[in-house]
């Protein structure tokens, strides 16, 4: 429990630190992203004025993130958009579509990747083994761009089984391909962890001892080789989950679903600092609740850390 | 008119789709027999875009913005395909001196919303666009009416003394009269453009609403809100009572955050009129659709501008001999895969008073006398900078390739490329910041040979080219008795340009479409996807 709420405080800091050093960043990309919105067209001075002036774009750095922290924590303000959408608005309907991919591809990076890496693990040096390895090592080889447009192409167009874009039909059916897209990766990561962790812990003294004992050879497995071996994999699924929700950018826009990634790409471009801000503090809070959620199942797998 | 002005890099595009439900469009509809006009309630079709900035059009010249709200407002007038203004909600619009006009409004025509169309909606909405404060894209459309500086004083932290344009007067509700800083002789044509288009008393009581759901006069309505990044839609005005009445049910624009990704949803049938296919897979889509593949002529050009008022770049006959020295035709076909058009003209084709070769042998691509004229200029010593931005990749293919050829055609051998981020690009042209020749771009907003030359060529521009000839010449084109008496004027300007070359045309662009089998009727040209004449089979 002290732990917990450690931890917690911990993350002040953090978060302080880090909207301020993305704030900073956006304010100072090159470019005025006033003059920007009017493309080749001028804009009068008058214009360009009142949008400053509206954006706080006409103070000193500082003043504009105090101004924005402000704006959050006294009235609940994420600020707005240059076109004039609030963001917190805006973030509402992109963070649902971002989560249902985002735990789509979690779900199949877990269960399949733990699944094909206790496979590879249990027959080490045969086929299975073989096979994954080569699978894996292939899927981490390739872009994901690839992956995802050749997905489209054949399983979405040519051979029609599932959606080629866009949210229409829902979760689960519209984020299955784009969630295994998405997952692909981190599968692979999560297999080879698995199989190697899986290997390890068979040539270790306690499994030994155990069957020396007369253990029956499922028990073992099941009981003390596996759950030993899922403490890296956990911790790695643990920090995927931020990196699923912030590295969905090109399988958001190859799929066309419209969430988070999308949106801060949109926004970087346009210089939208409150966005940007906006978006980035979310995903901060989320790395860091993951990271807690982490450490505390240490505790569970690994009785060790927990009296720790 | 339409047009756009976002760099199309970015872009993406749309595309509708309808039903909600997947896959091929729907068989269901389609045993209607010709249920076009008729009643059938499910008779939409879907149009693929990018995600517009705002709806409301004094506040837009995004060309997806500019899509959506030729749907849903009908202008004063249009342009027809041949580039010729006709009227649409305008009875006419005339004027004995060029400078004031007299605008009559066709009576019996109405907002969704049930309200009469007047010269006060249209006096209303532009003087909202023209008021500085509220920070509208077009307020500068409006800079040529009488009034305007008043509501956009120069002085920091001024506020406007008024809100009403003094060149504009309701005469009566069919009359409005606009009088003019200037003669402009192409008025009307400017008036094409949805930044004039007008807006209901309702729109004014909630702005913010207003850009949310905008109320037209247009053949179609708004039908629920815009669902941002995902679909706007909208339902066939039973109302309307002006010249093209819809001929289908509904339109449900799709946004799509990819191009191609709207593409291979036109391949699926999941989305019905895709209006900008990725040039890459044009000719991919021209034998996969056929006769549903529709090329578009378009006014955008792209030109290669000259910093004059640097020292090396002095001399009309050095800017000559890089243009001779440059193989349009070699370049349209590797980089835009031929779609694209080699211009000898600084206007495009469809603008009235194009003429093909302009610009004679100056833009004809000889090597050996390019390579005279170089060396007779002078030649040109140092590093030799070419400016593009990093807005979309096809832009640094071209500068290559042009640079390529400069190299050996005239032997300039030390280049460097200076790629500028996107948003900073155009505040470098503006401040003159530029050390050598760059990319410029056009895209057309009316088309007119003054869109193009008053706005590139004329006070102030990016080449710092100073010409009392020719803005000379501009002025009594704007001021001449009609259209038709403007044009060899304009024509007599763009030889001194070309003559001076400070900025030397490259090509120009082409729009390719692409439609499924379920719509017909698809009347696609230069200035609108004209929605309202697509049938659902």
């Amino acid at each position: 429990m002290r732990y917990a709420v450690y931890r917690l405080l911990q993350a002040v800091p953090v978060f302080v630190a880090t909207t301020f050093l993305i704030y900073a960043m956006v304010w100072s990309l090159p470019g005025d992203p006033i003059l920007a919105l009017a493309g080749d067209k001028p804009l009068p001075e008058s214009v360009i004025r009142t949008l400053r002036a509206q954006y706080n774009l006409d103070e000193p750095l500082i003043v504009q993130y105090g101004l924005y922290m402000a704006g959050v924590f006294l009235r609940g303000d994420l600020g707005q958009t240059f076109t004039g959408q609030e963001v917190s608005e805006l973030l509402q309907d992109r963070w649902a579509v971002t989560a249902q991919l985002a735990a789509t591809a979690w779900i199949f990076e877990l269960v399949v990747g733990i699944a094909l890496g206790v496979v590879a693990g249990l027959r080490r040096g045969k086929m299975a083994d073989t096979a994954v390895l080569a699978g894996t090592t292939f899927v981490i080889a390739v872009p994901v761009f690839v992956v995802g447009y050749t997905a489209q192409i054949v399983f979405g167009l040519n051979l029609g089984l599932f959606p080629t874009a866009g949210t229409d039909e829902g979760w689960p059916y519209s984020y299955l391909l784009p969630g295994m897209v998405l997952g692909s990766f981190g599968l692979a990561y999560v297999a080879r962890l698995t199989r190697t962790s899986v290997v390890e812990n068979l040539r270790a003294d306690y499994v030994r001892t155990a069957a020396a004992k007369g253990m029956p050879r499922s028990r073992i497995i099941g009981r003390h080789a596996l759950r030993n071996s899922l403490i890296p994999v956990v911790t790695y699924l643990g920090i995927d989950i931020g990196n699923l929700m912030a590295g969905a950018v090109v399988t958001e826009g190859i799929f066309n679903l419209p969430g988070i990634g999308q949106q801060v790409f949109q926004s970087i471009q346009l210089q939208e600092g409150p966005v940007v801000v906006g978006v980035i503090t979310l995903l901060v809070m989320i790395f860091m609740a993951a990271n807690l959620v982490v450490d505390l199942l240490y505790g569970v797998l690994d009785p060790r850390i927990r009296r720790g | 008119m339409t047009v756009v002005r976002k760099s199309r890099g970015a872009a993406v595009l749309l595309a509708a789709a309808l039903a909600v439900s997947a896959c091929g469009g729907s068989g269901g509809d389609t045993g209607g027999s010709g249920g076009d006009q008729g009643g059938q309630a499910a008779a939409q079709f879907s149009v693929a875009l990018t995600e517009p900035d705002h709806l409301t059009p004094g506040n837009t010249s995004s060309s997806y913005s500019i899509t959506v709200l030729q749907a849903l407002f009908d202008t004063l007038v249009v342009i027809d395909p041949s580039g010729k203004p006709q009227m649409r909600a305008a009875e006419s619009v005339t004027s004995d001196d060029q400078q004031t006009w007299t605008i009559k409004v066709k009576s019996g025509q109405k907002f969704h919303n049930g309200e009469a169309v007047t010269a006060e909606s249209f006096a209303d909405a532009w003087n909202a666009a023209a008021y500085g404060p509220n920070a509208w894209t077009n307020n500068y459309y409006f800079a040529n009416v009488e009034g305007y500086d008043k509501l956009n004083p120069e002085a920091e932290g001024a506020k406007p003394e008024t809100d009403k344009l003094s060149g504009l007067k309701v005469v009566d509700p069919a009359t409005l009269e606009v009088r003019l800083t200037a003669p402009f002789s192409q008025f009307p044509i400017t008036l094409a453009y949805t930044g004039f288009a007008p807006m209901p008393k309702a729109a004014f009581a909630d702005l913010k609403a207003f850009d949310q759901k905008p109320i037209g006069n247009g053949p179609f309505a708004l039908d629920g809100e815009w669902s941002h990044n995902q679909q706007i839609k909208l339902k066939r005005f039973e109302g309307y009572a002006g010249p093209r009445p819809a001929k289908a049910g509904g339109v449900l624009f799709k946004i799509y955050a990819s191009r191609d990704t709207a593409y291979t949803d036109l391949r699926a049938n999941k989305v019905d009129l895709l209006q900008t296919i990725p040039p890459a897979s044009a000719s991919e889509a021209g034998k996969l659709l056929g006769e549903r593949f529709v090329p578009t002529p378009s006014g955008t050009m792209d030109y290669l501008g000259f910093p004059v008022y640097d020292k090396r770049f002095q001399s009309a006959d050095l800017r000559k001999a890089f243009s001779m020295a440059i193989d349009r035709q070699g370049i349209v076909d590797a980089v835009f895969n031929g779609a694209f058009k080699p211009m000898a003209s600084l206007v495009a084709p469809l603008v009235p008073g194009y003429r093909e070769n302009a610009c004679g042998e100056a833009c004809v691509y000889d090597p050996a006398k390019a390579k005279a004229l170089f060396d007779k200029a002078g030649g040109f010593s140092g590093t030799l900078q070419l400016y593009f931005s990093n807005a979309d990749p096809s832009y640094e293919q071209w500068m290559q390739a042009v640079a390529n050829q400069l190299k050996q055609n005239l032997g300039v051998a030390d280049i460097q490329f200076r790629k500028i981020p996107a948003a900073d690009y155009l505040s470098t042209l503006r401040e003159h910041r530029q050390e050598g020749p760059y990319r410029n771009n056009w895209v057309m907003d009316y088309p007119s040979p003054q869109n193009y030359l008053e706005s590139m060529w004329g006070e102030g521009n990016r080449m710092g080219w100073e010409s009392k000839a020719f803005t000379d010449l501009i002025a009594q084109a704007n001021a001449a008795p009609s259209m038709e008496a403007s044009i060899p004027l304009y024509q007599q300007a763009e030889d001194l340009a070309l003559a001076e070359m400070p900025m030397i045309p490259l090509w120009n662009w082409q729009d390719q479409a692409g439609y499924s089998n379920r719509i017909g009727g698809v009347k696609i040209d230069a200035y609108s996807p004209n929605l309202d004449t697509i049938t659902v089979k």
